[in-house]
């Protein structure tokens, strides 16, 4: 069962991340061309999501903005996740001053709310998509540290573990072959688990003029421009906030799977 | 091959262990008993240098490497390639994610083992274990098997010398007798040191030829196996084989 749900989760990621690179051949209409004439037209047949208050077509500008959306996901989540990982794992084996220094740095980074250290960040450099990136993977990093750190630390007292420094490998190769697989399972969730957040996190410093700016499509910023609508006009909202929310879904059934094929003890049989 | 001298363990003001003379032989199976906190184990890492946070002082050859003093690089030439430890647990001695036959492709590897292949084949077959449970994840076999697994590591590594922390105690009777039974061929057949802890007198009186009795970190009796165990001379080793069944 847990399978199927990762193999689903895998195919809606898919099915996103196709939607998003064939957006040109797939989108009915220009993605950034306004039509005033006809802003705010409810979901119909000309235009199934209806269109946005510039007369845009909204399933044309969800099509397009996975393609933003996804990039910021994937970037931060790789960029952080792998900085957070190294380093929490060797503070938790390596342990001593080592593990003082990384966790001191790390706490430092976590002093700040990590939407105002982002916002400072994004203050100080060019908005674009790029300074959102490096934004959020700046304060996204520590959280994945103090995580592989506790259980990296828990890891380096297993019997596994002796018994490898007992056939003489030297600590590098411990580290990379027991400790760090045995470690990314509950990483890999929180990583499953942050994908939405991201995205939110995006859209916050986009609509502070931080981020991905107008015309570019990109879900949060949709989200953001068009809230005060969402009495009015719901479809210029919903369908970008689905388009969130189905791409958050789809990454926790992933890191679900993710999870059972990284440890074997888990395989359904 | 193993040769300590007035080993001292202490870990800050205590004492874990003291071992003023402790020698096993190509061949020869030495057993240290003793139950549960006596020292045993602390004893066995520490003549690996394995236990951390602790003050070693004394002085352990193995192989001629004096070991509390040789650099940890020319420790881990001597660990796994000439020594080998058995552990307690034997399935949690082998990382779960990893399946064996990685983990045997790997420990060969790392100390230049040639021919890896026959080498693991014919280690497997002399703990009778299938090679097909090299595809097999730990947590797919039972604890003989993984028990069995580590000795054939050991032989497949070359080792000289196996340290075994009670190698039985987690493993039922029938299986415990397997076990013991590989390991007595070995020592035979291949000219094995032994150096065995364990509180199963039972087992001590099977595959032993000397035995250290410890109790509160120090050695209280020892000497051949078939005397102390017929003649105890110290009160606590008679009444650790009073409490036999």
């Amino acid at each position: 069962m847990r399978d199927r749900l990762g193999l689903f989760g895998a195919a809606l990621i898919t099915v996103i991340v196709l939607a998003a690179v064939l957006a040109p051949w797939l989108a009915p209409y220009p993605a950034d061309a306004p039509d005033p004439a006809n802003n705010l037209l409810p979901p119909g047949a000309e235009h199934w999501f209806g269109t946005d208050y510039a007369g845009r077509d909204v399933l044309t500008r969800v099509l397009y903005g996975g393609r933003t959306s996804l990039v910021i996901v994937v970037a931060v989540l790789t960029v952080s996740a792998t900085a957070g990982v190294i380093l929490g794992v060797v503070a938790g084996y390596a342990g001593g001053w080592l593990r003082d220094v990384i966790m001191r740095v790390t706490d430092v980074f976590l002093a700040f709310p990590a939407l105002l250290l982002s916002l400072a960040l994004a203050v100080v450099l060019q908005p674009s998509v790029t300074t959102v990136i490096v934004a959020i993977a700046v304060t996204w990093w520590p959280w994945y540290a103090r995580l592989a750190a506790s259980v990296a630390a828990s890891i380096a007292t297993r019997p596994y573990v002796d018994a490898a420094r007992c056939l003489g490998v030297p600590a590098p190769l411990i580290v990379v072959r027991h400790v760090l697989p045995n470690s990314l399972t509950p990483v890999l969730v929180q990583v499953s688990l942050d994908a939405g957040g991201v995205i939110l996190t995006a859209a916050a410093l986009s609509y502070l003029g931080l981020g991905a700016q107008e015309p570019t499509a990109e879900w949060g910023l949709m989200v953001q421009q068009s809230q005060s609508l969402f009495t009015t006009n719901w479809w210029v909202v919903t369908f970008p906030g689905l388009a969130i929310m189905l791409t958050a879904f789809a990454f926790n059934l992933l890191g679900e799977g993710l999870r059972d094929a990284l440890d074997p003890r888990r395989v359904v049989k | 091959m193993i040769e300590v001298r007035d080993l001292l363990v202490r870990y800050g003001e205590r004492t874990v262990a003291r071992v003023p003379e402790l020698d096993v032989r190509a061949g020869e199976c030495v057993a240290i008993v003793g139950e549960s906190g006596s020292g045993k184990t602390t004893t066995l890492l520490s003549l690996l240098r394995l236990t951390e946070g602790a003050h070693v002082s004394g002085t352990v050859r193995l192989f001629g490497v004096d070991v509390l003093r040789a650099p940890e690089r020319r420790l881990r030439e001597l660990r796994g390639a000439r020594v080998a430890l058995v552990m307690q647990s034997p399935q949690a001695a082998l990382s779960p994610t990893t399946r064996l036959g990685v983990l045997m492709r790997r420990a060969l590897r790392l100390h230049g083992v040639a021919n890896a292949s026959a080498v693991t084949e014919e280690a497997l077959r002399g703990v009778m274990l299938d090679p097909a449970i090299l595809r097999r994840y730990p947590h797919e076999i039972s604890g003989g098997q993984a028990q069995r697994f580590a000795i054939a590591l050991a032989v497949a590594l070359g080792a000289e010398a196996i340290l075994a922390d009670e190698p039985t105690s987690a493993l039922d009777v029938t299986v415990q007798a397997e076990v013991v039974g590989v390991l007595r061929r070995l020592r035979e057949e291949r000219g094995l040191a032994l150096l065995l802890v364990s509180h199963d007198l039972a087992l001590v009186s099977t595959i032993a030829d000397r035995v250290l009795v410890m109790k509160d970190g120090e050695v209280v009796e020892a000497g051949p196996a078939a005397e102390v165990l017929a003649r105890p001379s110290h009160p606590y080793t008679r009444e650790l084989l009073e409490a036999l069944p």
